[in-house]
């Protein structure tokens, strides 16, 4: 352990010593979940072991990640795992995945319209192929594919512009006509007297769904197996800040210095801020303006019946997006509500226009329920894509601003994010995505694969 | 749903009209920098409480007005009066 704690970030503060209870070393898995384990612990009437330990807040930290996600502890497991900084907290105000990371639909693809899109999904993509052996947890990768409807001539070029992208970037992606269509997914109505007839549709092979919460708690626990600490309930109220030019010494050139949360003050030389929602919120405490607005979006699920949808179907002029949990529950997703709000409640019209358009696709489903709706928070950009790594105040990061593709895009932003904050460099992945592209008007447009499309 | 309280129209749904965006005023295109043109193109507000914005009635009067809601809640304060003057980001 002495040998680990020496491998901390050279330029930042003094680790505190001791009193630290990791209990594993950046080389090993943390412990396979088995059927075996599982029987002898049920036989001997053992406690199942917590998943992450719950330990005291300390006074200082090398890293104060905001943000208790997939992202935030994506970075703080690869900040542990590729750069041995251990000394990290991740603060969440309730608890682990209880934003967007629990809220949205599971679907991953890379299939985008800008090389550094597709890039930078693709590396996301890879990583997710690999978690379960990596993480040691079952996060239940199922590569079914992705297909985008088109019902336009304008759609349908679209995703011949996509198709040729990817291409490019050996990225499996084509476009396929109606009888392909029909033969992928049965239940769509392939015919020409739909509404919005079916002319042809973007298929995406590698592209698939994922447990999210598993995600999330795979790299919680993997984190935490080497020695990063995870505080829920921890409320981060103010960033610390000194020297900046604006009031109290924030905003740009000032320095961060630390965080103060509803359980006290910690010092802390860098802040990553992995929020989703509450971006803006948090990146106003360091004085940092963000082109961001803050809309809900909206997603249902259906009553458990037999499998019978082998892909995910995504349609962007119906607005709707469905795939087949391994439950057998169609999940739903809707493209985000038209005005600001941070306030998340569902509304009627939405279920009825979101169940009018899925009929229209799939007309045999017309007697299926809607178990529940929910909705999360989308942090929406100008340009469809996110805003990542340095801002004008030294030490204050953002992985921010990932609307409604965030959960596709978490293991690749943890591991570039966790690389740029070791090693003082913007990582090159993360690079097209920097928060300065808005003054210089270098915007990286992804609305023609991000809007709705997932 | 939304009810907007449009100031010729009465509460309508939010579908009837389109959302402008965050109300402010226009940098002056004699002495704007490019700086300043492009935070007003582009940087938020975007409060979690009262927010000022810029409402169109797509389906009805046809007019613009800015009104003031709460973005914790939704509800509108402070409703808007015919003849407001339009703001911001149109």
């Amino acid at each position: 352990m002495s040998f680990l704690r020496s491998l901390s970030l050279n330029s930042v503060g003094q680790r505190v010593a001791g009193s630290r209870g990791a209990n594993g070393d950046s080389q090993s898995k943390p412990p396979r979940y088995s059927a075996g384990g599982l029987f002898v612990k049920g036989a001997r009437n053992q406690p199942w072991p917590r998943v992450w330990r719950e330990v005291p807040l300390q006074k200082s930290y090398d890293v104060v990640i905001v943000g208790g996600g997939v992202h935030g502890l994506a970075c703080a497991y690869y900040l542990a795992t590729n750069h041995g900084i251990t000394n990290v907290a991740v603060l969440d105000k309730a608890y682990l995945g209880s934003g967007g990371s629990g809220r949205n639909t599971a679907i991953v693809r890379s299939n985008y319209l800008t090389p550094e899109g597709v890039a930078f999904y693709d590396r996301s993509l890879t990583l997710y192929n690999t978690m379960s052996v990596d993480l040691n947890l079952n996060v239940m990768f199922s590569e079914r594919g992705h297909m985008t409807l088109a019902h336009t001539d304008g759609a349908l070029r679209t995703m011949r512009w996509r198709a040729e992208v990817n291409k490019l970037q050996d990225i499996d992606s084509s476009v396929i006509d109606p009888q392909e269509v029909k033969k992928l997914a049965p239940s769509l109505d392939v015919s020409d007297h739909a509404r919005y007839p079916i002319l042809g549709a973007l298929y995406h092979p590698p592209g698939g769904t994922i447990r999210h919460d598993a995600v999330v708690w795979g790299y919680a626990r993997g984190a935490d197996h080497r020695g990063v600490e995870m505080h829920q309930k921890t409320e981060v109220l103010d960033i610390l800040v000194e020297g900046g030019e604006g009031r109290d010494g924030k905003g740009a050139g000032g320095k961060v210095t630390g965080v103060r949360t509803n359980r006290g003050d910690i010092s802390a030389p860098i802040v990553v801020n992995c929020t989703a929602g509450w971006a803006t919120l948090i990146s106003d405490m360091a004085g940092v303006k963000l082109p961001i607005s803050t809309r809900p979006l909206q997603a249902a699920v259906t009553e458990p019946v037999k499998v019978f949808l082998p892909t995910v179907v995504v349609s962007g002029s119906l607005h709707v997006y469905v795939s087949q949990t391994d439950r057998g529950e169609l999940v739903f997703g809707a493209s985000v509500d038209p005005f600001n709000t941070y306030n998340i409640r569902g509304s009627l019209e939405f279920t009825e226009e979101l169940a009018g358009h899925v009929l229209e696709l799939m007309p045999g489903i017309s007697r299926m329920r809607l178990l529940r709706q929910w909705s999360g928070l989308c942090d929406m950009t100008p340009d469809y894509s996110p805003v990542m790594g340095f801002t004008p105040v030294d030490g204050f990061l953002c992985d921010v601003g990932w609307g409604t593709y965030g959960f596709k895009a978490g293991p690749v932003s943890g591991e570039q994010m966790a690389e740029t904050i070791a090693t003082g460099q913007t990582a090159k992945l993360i690079e097209p995505f920097k928060l300065s592209r808005f003054a210089t008007g270098e915007l990286v447009g992804e609305k023609g694969a991000a809007a709705v499309g997932h | 749903m939304l009810l907007v309280p449009c100031p010729n129209c009465g509460p309508r749904n939010a579908s009837d009209l389109r959302y402008v965006g965050e109300a402010g005023p226009r940098p002056d295109p004699n002495t704007a920098t490019e700086a300043e043109w492009r935070s007003y193109l582009y940087i938020e507000d975007n409060p979690a409480g009262l927010l000022r914005e810029t409402w169109y009635c797509r389906a009805g009067c046809r007019r613009y007005f800015v009104a003031e809601r709460d973005t914790t809640s939704n509800e509108f304060v402070n409703s808007p009066l015919p003849g407001n003057k339009i703001g911001g980001k149109a």
